[in-house]
């Protein structure tokens, strides 16, 4: 009887904490049917928002995933001293608030930070789009690592060795047997920073400026939309971004169909 | 095909000395064994001459070639692992032709080796399978033709069979020892089970705590030991004091007889062929003995029993052999 009504908890606690606002963000707007939400979100900036969202992810996600293999085979493989220092530091921008990071950003590449003197030499990296992938590559930097260490350290070292002795050159062992190994943990922790990248907020609006139809991600364009009244618009484009993250979660299941409920 | 040479050898991990001073040639178209309990440095060994652990200090030699700086993959080894190390992401057919294909052979005659391989190891018919698909046997079969394939001047195996269950350990072991008839491939098998050295191998090389003890035959080993470890190590041995005596060299006799001592029979075990009889001397020090069951059942042994014990061979170690005289690792 009470497991019946733990369950029944935490399905309430689920339908209240997500799925009723979601859907009702969907009910909104679609409130004055489907033409108005469609004009809403392909005006000039919300199409220039998408375009830049999807820009600064396509620069991130390959970004992340080729450093983020290359952390994981040094955290695993290596005997590099230090490695726990290393470790802690890949968890920092899960654990930091994404605001610290763009202000962080600011403080390195504005005026007077150590990479400030860039601007000077026609370099823009504030309030322009490197800024915004800067941002975006440190709060997106942790999941490819994430899923691919336990991958590595379970798999072990001795398929490398045979490959060794069997004649394998480093980057053919790479190439032959370690990257196999790892695909699924690498596939899942691109999926996870797409969607971090996709989503991220925070640090993006510290450094991007907010410039309509310059510097604004959909995140950034729906807030300014939600601020501006126009609360279709904001809808309208927060259902893209919800659209994106549903298409998300389904690639993960895809990717991860073992761990469909029984 | 090339002999093994191994010259002055140290590896240390951490301040833990693995080998001290390894020195020993493995002769070509040979199989030996490296035999030792664990951490004696069996695998270590086995590792540096294949190229996988540099050593600290030596040199390795294959045929008459200086290897000590070259990297595992120019080696010209074939490795098995304990734990077969199988390209799970690959089937059959790919692990085996994995070496062929970094090498970049034609496609053909990769197909015309790795079948002939799967013959030699049994596994035809299972060339699309994947090593998840087969048995631990079938595993390190697929696991010996892929280190085959690619024409090793020596075949080097970590424990191979340490992974299987007793039965398939005894089939794979019959199995190496007919396969190394054929091949003529230099083999180096490191193992922990003395049995299983002296079934296989021709020649055993007995490591303790990172040090050669003793190189020989199986016959040397067991019939002439070098020193007490090795004694103790290749076969059950009783302990007299400073003498040592195999258990099938113990008599058990009715009546007392010249040099015989008495004892009592605490326990009689009948295992087929063989009965063992576990004594205690009227000195209160216990003895095993070995016997057929023939002779067993003629003396009619039972447990509380008097009888009278004597040595038909012994074995007593000079004060070098019992204590080698060696600083520690550590």
């Amino acid at each position: 009887m009470s497991r019946y009504f733990l369950r029944f908890g935490a399905l309430g606690y689920l339908t209240l904490l997500l799925l009723m606002p979601v859907a009702f963000v969907f009910y909104k707007a679609f409130e004055h049917g489907f033409a108005p939400a469609w004009q809403a979100v392909t005006t000039p900036e919300a199409l220039h928002a998408l375009k830049l969202t999807l820009v600064v992810a396509a620069i991130a996600v390959p970004a992340n995933t080729v450093v983020g293999i290359i952390l994981a085979l040094t955290l695993v493989r290596s005997r590099l001293p230090g490695r726990g220092v290393l470790n802690a530091i890949v968890d920092l921008p899960l654990a930091l608030s994404p605001v610290v990071v763009g202000l962080s950003l600011v403080l390195f590449y504005g005026r007077g930070g150590w990479l400030g003197g860039l601007a000077g030499h026609g370099v823009h990296i504030l309030f322009a789009v490197p800024g915004m992938v800067l941002a975006t590559m440190f709060v997106s930097l942790p999941f490819v690592v994430r899923e691919v260490v336990p991958v590595l350290r379970e798999v072990g070292t001795e398929q490398e060795q045979a490959a060794e002795t069997l004649g394998a050159g480093p980057f053919q062992t790479f190439r032959r047997i370690t990257f196999p190994a790892i695909r699924w943990a690498v596939a899942y922790g691109v999926v996870l920073t797409t969607a971090r990248a996709i989503g991220e907020f925070g640090a993006v609006s510290a450094v991007s400026g907010n410039i309509e139809g310059r510097t604004q991600t959909l995140p950034l364009y729906v807030k300014a939309q939600f601020d501006g009244f126009d609360t279709t618009g904001a809808y309208a484009t927060s259902v893209v971004l919800a659209l994106i993250a549903i298409a998300v979660v389904v690639g993960l299941r895809a990717l991860h169909p073992k761990e469909e409920s029984p | 095909m090339s002999g093994i040479t191994v010259i002055d050898v140290t590896k240390r991990f951490n301040g833990f000395t693995a080998l001290q001073d390894v020195s020993v040639t493995i002769p070509e178209g040979s199989l030996t064994a490296l035999l030792g309990p664990s951490g004696s440095g069996k695998s270590t060994l086995l590792r540096v001459i294949a190229g996988l652990e540099e050593p600290d200090a030596g040199q390795v030699l294959i045929g008459s070639e200086d290897v000590t700086e070259r990297p595992a993959r120019a080696r010209g080894v074939g490795m098995v692992f304990q734990h077969y190390a199988a390209f799970k992401h690959m089937t059959v057919y790919d692990n085996v032709a994995f070496g062929l294909t970094i090498r970049k052979r034609p496609r053909a005659e990769i197909k015309r080796r790795v079948h002939e391989l799967l013959e030699l190891v049994q596994l035809e018919g299972l060339a699309k399978r994947y090593p998840a698909q087969l048995s631990g046997g079938q595993r390190q079969r697929m696991a010996l033709a892929r280190a085959l394939a690619v024409e090793p001047s020596v075949l080097l195996l970590d424990e191979p069979f340490g992974a299987l269950d007793a039965r398939v350990r005894k089939e794979l072991r019959a199995w190496l020892r007919r396969l190394h008839d054929e091949v003529h491939v230099t083999t180096i098998i490191v193992t922990h089970d003395q049995e299983e050295a002296m079934e296989v191998a021709g020649q055993i090389v007995v490591l303790n705590d990172g040090r050669i003890e003793q190189v020989g035959s199986p016959r040397e080993l067991y019939d002439s030991p070098a020193n007490e470890f090795v004694m103790s190590f290749v076969g059950p041995v009783n302990r007299l004091g400073e003498t040592f005596v195999r258990p099938h060299d113990v008599e058990v006799m009715l009546e007392p007889d010249a040099g015989s001592v008495e004892a009592m029979v605490e326990r009689v075990v009948h295992l087929g062929f063989e009965a063992r009889v576990e004594l205690v001397r009227d000195d209160g020090q216990h003895l095993l003995a070995q016997l057929t069951q023939e002779e067993a059942l003629q003396l009619e042994l039972e447990r509380g029993q008097i009888v009278y014990v004597r040595s038909s061979r012994e074995t007593v170690f000079s004060e070098a052999a019992r204590r080698p005289d060696r600083p520690r690792s550590g």
